[in-house]
């Protein structure tokens, strides 16, 4: 059943995106908004909008009910969850099916599945897919932990199985450390949690993140090759490309196939992405989640492959096999995003909502920028601090490094401070010029960069709100 | 004794409690010190303490748990 009216179950930048996606396809839209969106740029280009009541997202956007009633009101007959709110959530999914409406995007068995840890490691081993070596669950005794150990080699990590967000973990690069340390993590995790329970996963240092784009329609599985997002603050990612500058040709066909398989082990369906952690030292891969939605970063993907991942994914919710063989999904040029958000890179990234007095957008050749911004908007406070990425295509990565400080130096956001000054200042970098960075590479940067940070976005170009 | 208002430093998302299964900061007549936290406001998913600014006795809270805030408005009454 082709899709007649979408209704878009988020906001921001994404809610721009897919109604772009859908107007391209001849399909109206309809777009749900907060009392804080009212005026937002997604709602100023939908066919329709719906009030969803407050601010709050856990009332409005988290609001399954209101946005099922939105959707039954609107006449709509598919709901596009962008991504984060009920993107990833199965009962959503469930409930969308049941009340006969399409959700654009996996089945609820599939998010449940890969939304579970120990599952999706599971679903990936029998797809023979290589995952972070370490303890399948909670180990029980030290002796159980030291003899795996002595399997996965040094350094690992010590994790408490109650914690989460980073806590509770310790690192052990020898034998007599661990030792030492398994009783110490013992005993923390007991008091911090409630739970001694550990378990032991290898440290691999220095890890990149690589991610494989796939596109499933319940059958069949392509890939669109990779996106590397090794830069990253408090692991979120802030400057994303593909293809990736560290892969050699055979360690990507290994990747991206082993994305294939594994999601049609599990019967795919839609747009998805695998996330990785590859060590270039050793080329060995390691699978680390699967995020059954669109990502922020697509866009980069869609510059190489030339191919609409948003319009894909709703083709196939509309019930059309997937329309591209995977000898057709070919990679040209480089393409790199960047993150413009709400944040002084000045000030610790200190979130700044207030309203854009000027606005300038770059263009030209290979430029695209994806925001929801215009001239006089209001940024609400409420959600989070993504204003638009910057998207630039171009022959090689050099060329596309070029062309990213062509456009930032276009683009002129007045009223707010944005994360350009950082962008610009990366794009300068002799090691993001070479390609070489990690996982952990941008905090230290960004200490010893603290000072250039500080000075590059003069206050006067801003006008605080009172 | 003089009553005086607390102002949210920003805009956001109020709370009158550290986590949501946590109790209050403060309660309507608890006496309270200047660097005293007596909410947070949610400010693009990053969180800020909001302080009494003043040592005294709070009179009533203003905003509710949850409720949407502007810069400079009203939170709480506190006699000093």
């Amino acid at each position: 059943m082709a899709i007649k009216k979408l209704l878009i179950a988020n906001r921001g930048e994404i809610a721009v995106r897919i109604i772009r996606a859908a107007r391209d396809l001849g399909i109206a839209t309809v777009q749900v908004y907060s009392k804080a969106d009212k005026d937002s740029l997604a709602v100023r280009l939908a066919d329709e909008a719906i009030d969803i009541g407050p601010p709050q997202a856990s009332k409005s956007y988290l609001n399954q009910a209101v946005i099922l009633a939105a959707a039954q009101a609107t006449g709509a007959d598919a709901i596009h969850p962008g991504y984060g709110f009920l993107a990833e959530n199965a009962e959503f999914a469930a409930a969308v099916e049941a009340a006969g409406l399409i959700f654009v995007g996996p089945t609820a068995q599939s998010i449940r599945l890969m939304g579970d840890k120990v599952a999706a490691r599971e679903a990936a081993a029998s797809a023979g897919v290589p995952t972070v070596p370490g303890s399948e669950g909670r180990l029980e005794s030290a002796e159980a932990a030291f003899a795996l150990v002595e399997k996965t080699g040094f350094p690992v990590m010590i994790k408490a199985a109650a914690g989460g967000g980073g806590r509770g973990i310790r690192i052990a690069r020898s034998a007599e450390e661990f030792h030492h340390l398994m009783p110490q993590a013992q005993a923390e995790a007991l008091a911090a949690f409630g739970d001694g329970g550990l378990y032991v996963e290898k440290l691999i240092e220095g890890a990149r993140h690589i991610e494989v784009q796939v596109l499933g329609d319940g059958r069949d599985v392509i890939h669109c090759f990779e996106r590397e997002c090794s830069l990253q603050r408090r692991r979120q990612k802030v400057w994303e490309e593909a293809p990736s500058p560290s892969l050699t040709q055979a360690v990507r066909e290994k990747l991206c196939s082993s994305a294939v398989a594994l999601a049609k082990a599990v019967n795919y369906r839609g747009a998805g992405t695998l996330e990785y952690l590859y060590d270039d030292r050793t080329g060995e891969f390691y699978f680390l989640e699967m995020n059954t939605r669109i990502q922020v970063e697509h866009p980069v993907t869609e510059m190489v492959t030339g191919i609409d991942l948003v319009r894909e994914m709703i083709r196939i919710a509309g019930g059309e096999p997937l329309r591209i063989r995977q000898d057709e999904v070919r990679v040209g040029g480089h393409s790199i995003e960047v993150r413009i958000n709400a944040e002084d890179p000045a000030r610790n990234f200190l979130p700044n909502p207030g309203t854009v007095n000027a606005l300038s957008v770059p263009g030209g050749d290979g430029v695209r920028f994806d925001s929801m911004l215009y001239q006089g908007y209001t940024v609400p406070p409420f959600y989070d601090s993504l204003l638009g990425k910057l998207i630039v295509h171009d022959k090689d990565r050099q060329s596309a490094i070029r062309r990213l400080e062509r456009a930032l130096a276009e683009l002129s956001v007045e009223g707010i401070f944005t994360t350009k000054p950082l962008h610009q200042a990366l794009a300068r970098d002799a090691d993001v010029k070479a390609g070489r960075f990690h996982t952990a590479w941008l905090e230290p940067w960004l200490e010893s960069h603290a000072a250039a940070l500080a000075t590059a976005q003069p206050p006067s170009a801003v006008k605080v709100a009172p | 004794m003089a009553t005086q208002q607390i102002f949210s430093p920003l805009p956001g998302i109020f709370y009158r409690k550290p986590a949501p299964d946590k109790p209050v900061y403060k309660n309507d007549g608890d006496v309270v010190a200047e660097s005293d936290t007596i909410g947070l406001i949610e400010v693009m998913k990053s969180f800020n303490e909001v302080k009494a600014g003043a040592a005294g006795k709070i009179v009533r809270f203003l905003a509710e748990n949850e409720d949407a805030v502007m810069a400079g408005q009203p939170i709480a009454e506190i006699d000093v």
